[in-house]
């Protein structure tokens, strides 16, 4: 296991794509300290940022002991392994992840498991906006593995999403599942408005109170409780609706029956 | 042999001792390419750069001492479009589709430009001035409105795209034939395409009509390809072009529905062989993802009920109309899989190399980076077939290509990517290494005496992807494939003088007032606007 230790606060951006096991491996730990990433528009060496320690525990593969909101693209792109960070993590965390597992003890900036295909990330904390969506303009969004916050997420949650499965233990902002296809999502607590918009397909789970739904949704049945994923299902009962008709989306949003009572009035098209 | 350059030209000879030598021993030695038909500037290229951010983030090029940073990877911004160019050998290129309106922007992007000289097309095939003479059959009139639209716009060559179809798409209607009617102009695509053509003659312009054609990208419009082909014939007289047929590829689908398209290749090809009234390029399509941008509105919002992606779409009053939509050609799409195949059977099967050039219509069919895997399929079968076995299996059965033997040598090839475009787009200084001829010169690392270069079509791949030398005006610019030199280039237009001036009486000042945004005076692009100005003067008939 690598230990990294910042060596001081950031005051700029670090781009930090090589903190990533894959890019470890099999490498001494001079090599780990001569990789290279940017400080603002100046190239660094990681061993210039971090200070590096080798510990004989096996996994996590890595741990970053501290806060490091400034460093960004921590294990991007990864296939296997295990990081732990044991502070807040900065924006793009996870990015393009194709497998292993992230896990933070604080917060996550934006874009944490944006466009990811594979693997586990887990949030002890809140995520930024943006979670498990897609660069500006891009359409690729989130293809499948499993997110999973304990706090509360930021807007534009899931955008594009077309697999995998995000469960957030509290709220949730606006613009959640934006043109979503495909995967499941489960807000435990509330959620911001304009939920779903565009979706066509997928899954969207609401336990909490939701202040309105889409006039482009149209009300289906109510169902005593919905399986989230394989061995994971949130009971209700629930309002079902399908949309964004709008999109002549299949998607299905489910908002809780108990905590929305003014909502009531859409059983009446039943 | 030796080439002597002296003061960006080339020349006779050299004082030998006084001269800086490159060896050229064992390379290959080429005219400066040029590319007759890439969307590298304008108001749509601009648009598209905005509508594409992730475009840019996976495509980025950091400053040098020398080079400026950049971004974009189907639309790269000006600065980066300059140097990718340079390091192909490439120093002359046509921007080919300029809403005269968008003249202005058009050109500030084109001085940002380096390493390149440069020209647009002003689009005049749906221009009210131009719609109205054709119609009252004054083509005299039309000429000198064209020749004043040149000078105007600073543009190069007439540029006609779906004519008809965009002064229709104001109208939220299209034009399905080349003899459908234009409303509210009493006019019909044949008119406007034969009309522009004699326009083209009596003004004595370098470059025939640039024309793309109607029913573009639809399935079974080879059959509208053949007819504007045909109906081109009745302005044809010595057997010079008199059009010159842009992107082929995407005109060139046979069949009734996207469900059956197939490839038309065999039937334009053998038309095409046995008349020489036009010239043409390819389009060919690269397995990649881009962006497609072009002036005809109808077919980009096909193209968006096709894909369902972000687009644009707008109506440049009076003039013409544009559209933009990100595409994403795929091997294991059996459309995409044809069409990549088209461009290549069309080229292979028009026997003369003169007729046909090779374009990927940048960022329409690719990025023009992709050049150097163009060249590896042209030169080469074994390339192609490398990349049709990865192909969507129906495209593979509907392929002509197996049958198809043909590999280009090194002549033909120059003659495909730069002088056959040269000559095409009557430019007598470039695409040959003749005296007096702009010293734009490539040199590229391949010995065709020393390997196969249809069995070692890697090696030629790279070596067309970063040029050995490229020689701008006399200057080295690019040497093993990195910029060693800036160098401007210089902005080619036409000055068509004309025996007879157009009025400009009150009349078009009304118009201007009644159906343009901008005012009469700030509508031309005056001398001040380009950086480093080549006006080409041409003595007009009328």
């Amino acid at each position: 296991m690598i230990v990294l230790t910042p060596l001081r606060q950031f005051q700029f951006p670090v781009m930090a794509e090589c903190i990533n096991p894959d890019m470890f491996q099999g490498k001494s730990l001079d090599e780990v300290a001569a990789l290279p990433v940017w400080e603002g528009n100046k190239q660094k060496k990681l061993g210039d940022l971090f200070k590096i320690e080798e510990d004989k525990a096996e996994t996590p593969n890595i741990t970053i002991n501290g806060n490091v909101d400034e460093v960004r693209r921590i294990g991007s792109g990864m296939k296997n392994g295990e990081i732990v960070i044991n502070g807040n993590a900065g924006m793009h965390l996870g990015e393009k992840m194709a497998g292993g597992k992230i896990t933070v003890q604080g917060d996550a900036a934006g874009w944490a498991g944006s466009d990811m295909k594979k693997g586990l990330i887990e949030i002890m904390g809140n995520a930024g906006a943006y979670l498990a969506s897609p660069y500006r303009g891009s359409s690729t969004g989130m293809r499948g593995g499993k997110i999973i916050i304990q706090g509360n997420v930021g807007t534009d949650v899931a955008v594009f999403m077309k697999g995998g499965t995000i469960k957030v233990h509290g709220d949730a902002g606006p613009f959640l599942g934006f043109r979503m296809s495909n995967g499941a999502v489960h807000i435990e607590k509330n959620a911001g408005t304009r939920i779903g918009a565009c979706m066509t397909g997928g899954k969207i789970v609401v336990s909490g109170f939701l202040e309105e739904v889409l006039p482009t949704f149209t009300i289906d049945s109510v169902k005593p409780k919905v399986k989230i994923e394989e061995g994971d299902s949130a009971t209700g009962p629930f309002y079902v609706f399908l949309g964004d008709l709008a999109e002549n989306g299949r998607g299905k949003l489910f908002v809780s029956k108990t905590n929305n009572p003014h909502l009531s009035m859409y059983e009446r098209f039943l | 042999m030796d080439i002597a350059i002296k003061n960006g030209k080339i020349v006779e000879s050299v004082h030998a001792r006084r001269v800086k030598k490159i060896d050229a021993t064992g390379l290959t030695v080429m005219p400066g390419g040029v590319d007759i038909h890439t969307h590298i500037a304008g108001a749509e290229v601009n648009t598209g750069r905005l509508l594409r951010p992730e475009d840019h983030v996976k495509d980025t090029e950091s400053k040098t001492p020398l080079t400026r940073s950049g971004v974009g990877y189907s639309i790269p911004s000006t600065f980066t479009t300059g140097y990718r160019y340079s390091r192909m050998g490439y120093t002359t290129i046509m921007n080919p589709s300029m809403p005269p309106l968008e003249a202005k922007h058009t050109h500030e992007e084109l001085n940002d430009t380096p390493m390149l000289d440069k020209a647009s097309y002003p689009l005049l095939g749906d221009w009210w001035f131009v719609l109205e003479y054709l119609q009252k059959g004054d083509l005299a009139e039309c000429a000198r409105y064209v020749a004043w639209m040149m000078n105007t716009s600073k543009g190069y060559a007439i540029k006609i795209v779906n004519p008809g179809g965009l002064e229709s798409w104001g109208f939220g209607r299209n034009v399905h034939s080349i003899d459908d009617q234009v409303p509210n102009f009493c006019i019909t695509p044949r008119e406007i395409m034969c009309g522009l053509a004699k326009v083209n003659k009596m003004l004595n312009l370098p470059h025939t009509i640039h024309l793309h054609t109607n029913n573009l990208g639809l399935p079974g419009n080879y059959a509208t390809t053949l007819d504007t082909m045909r109906a081109l014939e009745s302005v044809a007289t010595d057997g010079k072009p008199v059009a010159h047929i842009t992107h082929l590829q995407f005109s060139s689908f046979a069949g009734d529905g996207w469900g059956n398209m197939r490839s038309g290749a065999e039937e334009i090809s053998k038309y095409i062989n046995a008349h020489s009234h036009m010239t043409f390029d390819m389009g060919q399509v690269i397995f990649t993802d881009t962006t497609t941008m072009t002036a005809d509105g109808p077919f980009e919002y096909t193209l968006y009920q096709l894909s369902g992606h972000k687009w644009v779409n707008s109506d440049v009053e009076t003039e013409t109309s544009g559209g933009i939509i990100p595409f994403h050609y795929k091997r294991n799409n059996a459309v995409n899989a044809t069409q990549w195949s088209i461009a290549l059977e069309l080229a292979l099967m028009i026997d003369d190399p003169w007729k046909m050039f090779m374009t990927t219509d940048h960022p329409n069919g690719g990025p023009f980076t992709a050049y150097p895997k163009i060249i590896a399929w042209l030169i080469s079968k074994k390339a192609r077939m490398a990349t049709l076995k990865r192909c969507h299996k129906k495209a593979q059965r509907k392929s002509l290509l197996p049958s198809i033997n043909r590999e280009l040598s090194l002549y033909e090839l120059a003659i495909v990517t730069r002088a056959g475009q040269a000559k095409a787009l009557g430019l007598k200084n470039k695409g040959h290494l003749g005296v007096g001829a702009d010293a734009d010169v490539a040199i590229y690392n391949v010995n065709p005496e020393k390997i196969d270069i249809a069995e070692k079509y890697k090696n030629v791949r790279r070596a067309f992807r970063d040029a050995a030398y490229t020689i701008k005006d006399g200057r080295i610019v690019v040497k093993d494939g990195e910029i060693i030199q800036h160098a401007d280039g210089r902005t080619l237009w036409l000055n068509v003088q004309t025996t007879e001036q157009v009025k400009i009486d009150d009349e078009i000042k009304r118009k201007f007032k009644e159906y343009w945004t901008v005012e009469y005076e700030n509508y031309p692009v005056t001398d001040h606007y380009l950086k480093n100005s080549d006006p080409i003067t041409i003595k007009a008939d009328v």
